[in-house]
């Protein structure tokens, strides 16, 4: 069955579809009421974030865009220390779009809000003209565990911790548009497990981040412009597939500007970065986790390249697109 | 036989006369960067960036005919990514596009052919740009819109050789010591297609894959042609270049195209450096033009003397200053295999 322009109208339509969709995936007491608001306890201070979600296609090896809007909240939560516990989501359906197709993307929001122990206590759905297209905003609460975690808070002599491989999301996502058939998956996963570790075993985290659009490159120099310091990264440390380098080799792309959705750095002092790496290496999503740089006086990245060469790293400029020759 | 350090140590040492090394294709500059082979060889030795970006040698009326078919009712252009951004006398088709034109993005050619079938109302203009390396992609296209007779695809061709460019720079820019050629388009030319340039004009050709060892060797086969005065063509990536080339996607290019005089971004006319469709399949061009047209160079812009090698992207005044990729003037900013906007993302940040 395909959604048409009624299914927005507030009426009869939007509340079945709010029923037998939404409710009975996300199912809780605080969204089963369908109030005008949730209400809602939290401890301490807490930290707010909203992101919005437009990809296509709709789903990708590794995962879909329900996936990808709850874990890309629980992340950013996660990485100003805090303990992700509610989101919101906002859906704007295209008519056209099939109920089965929304019914596999709220199931799928349900999974990783569940494996985020997080709770989608409010939502919202309209409908727009179009060709059956999907977006999802959602917004989210986290509970502060650990306070001045930052990107301005990057200390010469830290050293900087990259939780596994690069630009497999990216890939995934480009190899669904071209039609490339290959094993690349989608990296996209909830971090908060991988942050709640660290915090558990005391590391002083500095900063973290979750490398997504712009890649590894944009968030380094974020980090670097921000905490007024230069960070030195090791090529040889870089942790990429096989299968990835492959694939950018041949579309002329570089891992270091592609994005992810399940990975991060943490910049800690280099005295604890054993113990942080032990404790990363722990959770399911850091199995691949290096030390790939660290923190130095100056400005701007460097990398240290594998025949031992200087290249300086830049933000990304533009969309990577792949090359024409 | 030498190992990887003594040829760091020997580039890294070097003290002789300064030598210019152009590299002619900007993966090749890119990779450059990449494994920071400058920081790695002796500040004698210079590499200068050189035509083979094909982005930023079409020309701007190329471009306006584009952004013309993408304001047709009932037409859309197909083009690759890189050509979105690069202006022509007005418009890019970035511009094209806010202003209402239909320009779509495609990762394959050959995805047209689909887009062509599904749709039959549209009139699709392909934008068939590039050098050797693309062209036998558009041959297959070809092959695939009569094969389906598909009436809606045409190509608007702007297909360069980069032979008779270098031949341009070897006749032009005497202080050019060394080329270092490129890789992709040598698969299909092969090594043989330099030895006239090499043997004419008295200079290396050395053909280099992309990895930075390669690029070294390269570089360090150069020096060693130079020190013994024998210059030659010298192919250093066997595993994809042969002597002869890829014959089959060469007969397959000389069945669908031939050689046409052209126009260069920056340079002007080149004899015989282009390819256009035969005669006989001109039903399928979208009225691709060799004819000269005033060529639409911005102000201060020193692209030309990049292209051609005689300054580096950071000696032209607009570099970084006003033209930097956010907001290119040039062409050699706009793509990413232009000279300019390589260097600016891996320019020392101050």
């Amino acid at each position: 069955m395909k959604i048409d322009m009624s299914y927005g109208s507030g009426g009869k339509q939007t509340g079945n579809l709010i029923h037998e969709v939404f409710l009975k995936h996300f199912n809780n007491k605080t969204l089963n009421k369908l109030e005008d608001a949730a209400v809602l306890s939290v401890s301490g201070k807490i930290a707010y974030t909203t992101d919005s979600f437009v990809v296509t296609p709709l789903f990708f090896n590794g995962g879909d865009i329900g996936k990808l809007a709850v874990c890309g909240t629980v992340n950013d939560l996660s990485m100003m220390g805090a303990r992700p516990r509610y989101l919101t989501a906002g859906f704007i359906i295209e008519e056209g779009c099939e109920l089965a197709l929304i019914e596999k993307i709220a199931e799928s929001m349900a999974a990783a809000a569940k494996e985020a122990k997080v709770m989608i206590v409010a939502g919202d759905t309209k409908v727009i003209e179009g060709n059956g297209g999907i977006y999802i905003n959602t917004s989210g609460i986290g509970e502060i565990m650990k306070e001045k975690i930052s990107i301005t808070n990057c200390h010469v002599g830290d050293v900087v911790i990259l939780s596994g491989n690069l630009g497999e999301h990216h890939a995934a996502i480009l190899s669904g548009r071209m039609g490339i058939e290959n094993n690349i998956k989608s990296d996209c996963a909830p971090l908060n497990s991988i942050v709640a570790g660290l915090l558990k075993e005391n590391i002083n985290v500095h900063c973290m981040r979750d490398v997504t659009r712009g890649g590894l490159a944009t968030v380094l120099n974020e980090a670097a412009d921000n905490s007024s310091c230069a960070i030195e990264i090791w090529e040889e440390a870089l942790p990429v597939s096989s299968e990835v380098q492959g694939f950018c080799d041949i579309l002329g792309l570089d891992p270091l500007y592609m994005a992810n959705e399940g990975k991060m750095i943490a910049v800690v002092p280099e005295g604890q970065a054993e113990k942080a790496l032990m404790s990363v290496q722990k959770s399911k999503y850091g199995k691949n986790v290096r030390i790939i740089g660290r923190v130095l006086e100056g400005s701007g990245v460097r990398m240290k390249t594998r025949l031992q060469g200087s290249r300086t790293i830049d933000v990304l400029y533009g969309e990577g697109l792949p090359r024409i020759c | 036989m030498k190992t990887l350090q003594q040829v760091k140590d020997e580039l890294r040492q070097y003290n002789g006369k300064p030598i210019k090394i152009m590299e002619v294709c900007g993966t090749h500059t890119s990779s450059i960067f990449k494994n920071g082979i400058r920081s790695l060889i002796s500040s004698k030795i210079q590499l200068i960036s050189g035509p083979g970006c094909p982005v930023c040698v079409t020309s701007s009326s190329y471009i306006d005919k584009l952004v013309e078919y993408s304001m047709k009712e009932k037409h859309c252009v197909l083009t690759f990514g890189d050509m979105m951004k690069v202006k022509g006398s007005k418009l890019s088709l970035t511009g094209a596009k806010a202003a209402g034109g239909r320009v779509q993005i495609l990762y394959s050619p050959l995805s047209a052919i689909q887009l062509a079938k599904d749709d039959e109302n549209t009139k699709y203009i392909f934008a068939a740009v590039g050098f050797e390396t693309t062209t036998p992609i558009y041959a297959l296209m070809l092959e695939e819109i009569i094969s389906n007779n598909i009436k809606n695809l045409k190509l608007l061709t702007s297909v360069k050789t980069i032979i008779p460019a270098l031949q341009f720079i070897c006749e032009n820019e005497k202080n050019i010591d060394a080329f270092l050629s490129p890789g992709h388009v040598s698969v299909i030319i092969g090594s043989s297609a330099y030895m006239e340039l090499a043997e004419k004009y008295q200079k290396p050709f050395v053909i280099a894959g992309f990895e930075g060892e390669h690029i070294l060797a390269a570089v360090y086969e150069i020096l060693s042609q130079l020190g013994r005065h024998q210059p030659e063509v010298k192919n250093l990536y066997v595993s994809a270049v042969s002597e002869e080339g890829n014959q089959k996607a060469s007969a397959l290019i000389s069945r669908f195209f031939e050689r046409t005089d052209d126009y260069w971004r920056g340079i002007g006319l080149i004899e015989n450096s282009a390819l256009r469709l035969r005669e006989e399949f001109k039903e399928y061009d979208a009225g691709s033009s060799f004819e000269y047209r005033e060529e639409h160079m911005p102000k201060g812009c020193r692209c030309t003397d990049v292209i051609l090698g005689r300054i580096s992207p950071e000696e032209c005044p607009l570099f970084q200053t006003v033209c930097t990729p956010m907001d290119a003037i040039g062409p050699c900013m706009v793509s990413t295999e232009g000279a300019c906007g390589i260097w600016y993302k891996n320019r020392e940040r101050r």
